[in-house]
């Protein structure tokens, strides 16, 4: 089904880059903002003809003040929890009007996006919902870890030991105390065709992962790291080192799951996960022992991933992407 | 020509709903709104309609998906209840300030606690604010009608407004009524396909649902209430419309033996009809009572009901819904705001009754209109009377 589907797929390069930017400059992000950037390079791959729908959150506010927009695509937003719900809607309306010959046939790409807190949070209801039924369209969770709109309010996508608003370093509670909940494995259990992760500091990786989820047929799930200078207290200089750090210190591989199959990113010698705190003051407050029970963990995570490959990809290639790939 | 037939009167409206030719219908079950949306998959895996039938997991997904569905120019539909309708609050706002033309049945049903699967009007009432063109039917066939009316209304481009068609659960929805059906050439006369101003098309496109600063905020509710206030020039043009095409006629206020009447009773629904049997009782025994039965309640038809209660001595107001620490119910707030500015004012004695199913006989309206006399010449002064409470 979906090598039928890919049979035209062509991996971008950095010549074949598309000409297309369905979501202009002059938007009203933070300096050094990762998850517009993301956005971008999403909304870049997949291109015209194109429907955007967006949650309420971030990347709605800063492209769509009224009588601005950043969107030279169409574009709808509703509310926070339904952006999914939207799009089901969106995609179903579309068909039928193409089927009863009221609107022109062609392949239209219905892209949903929500934040971490939409996806994860209050928005996984209706994401599930949508998933479920199995309508065409590609879901982006752009994940910085917190619900950063509202002022860095912790998730259920906040992880382990960082600190939040409402997650404090306290003198008690040291940051957060709960472990990111792994929504790449939620959508993979919805059996859909496509579910993938991807970081804006592997671009290449990243615009041909959201290709793919746009030409399947049937729901994917792009789940995007997308960091958050302002949230994170790092640099803003400093979004794509740390979106790349987040990779190489397996924190956050990079894997796909085409029809159940794993196929991750090898990554075997990683950095220690303490190279990716020290630029963020978010980690600022853990102390080694914390550091140990996380490196742990991203251990453990990593290796679950493998055999996951192992069980569902026996054929998977084994050893790591060449650098420049890794790079672009 | 139409067919006179006995359906029950979920049945019928879905009848309306195939007719209208509908493109997407999103919906979730709740209990007295299921028979609808129940008949409308068989038409659809059936092959009878033509639509997509999007089964959401909730109602706020319901209304989110009907609002992507006529976001890209499709004629959408969904129907709920009580909580229901509480669920999709959020987006019924949006749903109106989109300005996209939805329509929606609403199966009258108590909100809990305590959980309550019968009748009453708090339901919707909470919903009386969300910017929708609202309408009540008195029976079966006023559904099946007012359902079919209510797509022509919504996507009139002076309106572009959902419209909720109001029928009260079990008593209206559950009951089977001699309905008389259109056949399909006859409601094509009267209903053409959407052609929707905006449309979200890669050809040409718009950002939809922007973010409002405010300074922009308050000139878009502005035009939502221009559009609103103006629906009813399209309201009463569709229902001309439809009276030359079929025969039956409607208003945005009915008046029933209003001539010298001294006491009105106001009602809203399908207790209208129970209403007027009292009304016919009472007029036996030489009392000059009448009714008004209000149709068209979002936007209130004030200078209609008006002129209906010219004359009038006292008002007997009866509400199916509470505005608890307020003055009564919001049928009764609406009327007595609408007299205050008046010099010669009927004395107005606002009753709440029916709530959670609680049965509304003819006894009751005529225990209401013996009240509101009494009340009326002693000028008692009150803000509501709860009717029917058991104190032991």
């Amino acid at each position: 089904m979906i090598a039928q589907d890919l049979k035209e797929f062509k991996k971008f390069t950095p010549k074949t880059l598309p000409r297309e930017e369905p979501l202009v400059s002059g938007h009203r992000a933070c300096q050094g903002c990762g998850e517009v950037l993301a956005l971008r390079l999403v909304a870049k791959a997949i291109g015209s003809p194109m429907i955007a729908v967006s949650a309420t959150g971030c990347m709605e506010i800063i492209s769509s003040p009224f009588p601005q927009t950043a969107w030279a695509v169409p574009w709808l937003h509703v509310a926070f929890e339904n952006a999914a719900a939207v799009a089901s809607g969106v995609e179903a309306g579309l068909k039928i009007l193409m089927e009863k010959k009221r609107i022109p046939e062609k392949s239209i790409n219905v892209v949903a996006f929500a934040g971490d807190g939409g996806t994860a949070d209050i928005g996984l209801q209706a994401l599930s919902g949508a998933m479920e039924r199995g309508h065409n369209f590609v879901y982006v969770c752009l994940d910085n870890e917190a619900y950063m709109n509202t002022g860095i309010q912790r998730s259920s996508s906040t992880p382990f030991g960082a600190m939040t608003t409402t997650s404090p370093a306290g003198k008690l509670i040291p940051g957060q105390t709960t472990w990111k909940k792994n929504m790449p494995a939620i959508m993979a259990a919805h059996n859909i065709p496509y579910v993938a992760t991807a970081s804006p500091a592997f671009y290449l990786d990243l615009m041909n992962k959201a290709k793919k989820a746009s030409m399947i047929k049937g729901p994917a799930y792009l789940h995007v790291y997308a960091s958050c200078p302002t949230g994170w207290r790092h640099g803003s200089d400093l979004a794509i080192e740390v979106s790349r750090k987040v990779v190489e210190t397996n924190i956050f591989p990079l894997y796909e799951i085409e029809e159940g199959r794993y196929t991750v990113r090898k990554n075997n010698n990683p950095k220690p996960v303490e190279e990716y705190f020290k630029q963020q003051r978010r980690f600022a407050h853990l102390t080694p022992d914390m550091i140990k029970v996380i490196q742990d963990r991203v251990d453990r995570d990593y290796q679950r991933l493998l055999q996951m490959e192992a069980l569902t990809n026996p054929g998977a290639v084994k050893k790591e992407e060449p650098k420049e790939e890794a790079g672009g | 020509m139409a067919r006179r037939v006995g359906m029950e009167v979920s049945i019928a409206i879905s009848e309306a709903v195939k007719l209208a030719n509908v493109d997407v219908i999103s919906a979730y079950p709740i209990t007295p709104q299921t028979h609808i949306v129940e008949h409308l998959s068989e038409f659809v895996n059936d092959g009878e309609l033509q639509s997509a039938f999007i089964p959401v997991e909730s109602e706020h997904s319901a209304l989110s998906a009907a609002v992507g569905s006529a976001a890209v120019g499709a004629r959408t539909f969904t129907a709920t209840s009580s909580q229901g309708l509480a669920l999709m609050h959020e987006i019924m706002y949006v749903a109106s300030s989109l300005r996209l033309p939805l329509v929606m049945s609403v199966v009258n049903r108590a909100l809990s606690a305590p959980i309550n699967i019968w009748n009453d009007l708090s339901d919707i009432m909470a919903e009386r604010d969300s910017g929708w063109v609202q309408l009540f039917a008195i029976n079966g066939q006023e559904a099946f009608d007012l359902t079919l009316q209510a797509f022509k209304i919504a996507e009139d481009p002076r309106v572009l407004l959902p419209v909720a068609v109001n029928l009260d659960g079990f008593i209206l929805s559950h009951v089977i009524e001699p309905i008389e059906l259109l056949e399909q050439q006859e409601v094509d006369q009267f209903l053409t396909p959407f052609q929707p101003v905006l449309r979200l098309d890669p050809d040409k496109p718009v950002s939809l649902g922007a973010f409002g600063s405010p300074d922009v905020f308050i000139e878009v509710k502005k035009q939502i209430e221009e559009a609103l206030i103006g629906s009813q020039k399209v309201v009463t043009e569709v229902w001309k419309d439809f009276g030359r095409l079929f025969g039956r006629n409607y208003k945005p206020v009915e008046s029933y033996k209003t001539k010298d009447a001294e006491t009105l009773l106001i009602t809203m629904g399908s207790i209208s009809e129970t209403a007027m049997t009292a009304v016919d009782v009472l007029r036996e025994k030489g009392q000059k009572v009448g009714l008004i039965h209000i149709r068209l309640w979002r936007p209130f038809p004030f200078k209609e009901f008006l002129q209906a209660i010219k004359g009038a001595k006292v008002l007997a107001v009866l509400d199916r819904a509470l505005v608890p620490g307020g003055v009564g119910g919001p049928v009764g707030l609406e009327v007595k705001s609408a007299l205050y500015a008046k010099d010669e004012r009927p004395y107005v004695a606002e009753f709440v009754a029916g709530l959670g199913g609680r049965d509304l006989t003819v006894e009751i309206f005529i225990e209401v209109v013996d009240k509101a006399e009494r009340y009326a010449q002693k000028q008692k002064d009150f803000q509501y009377e709860l009717i029917g409470v058991r104190e032991k």
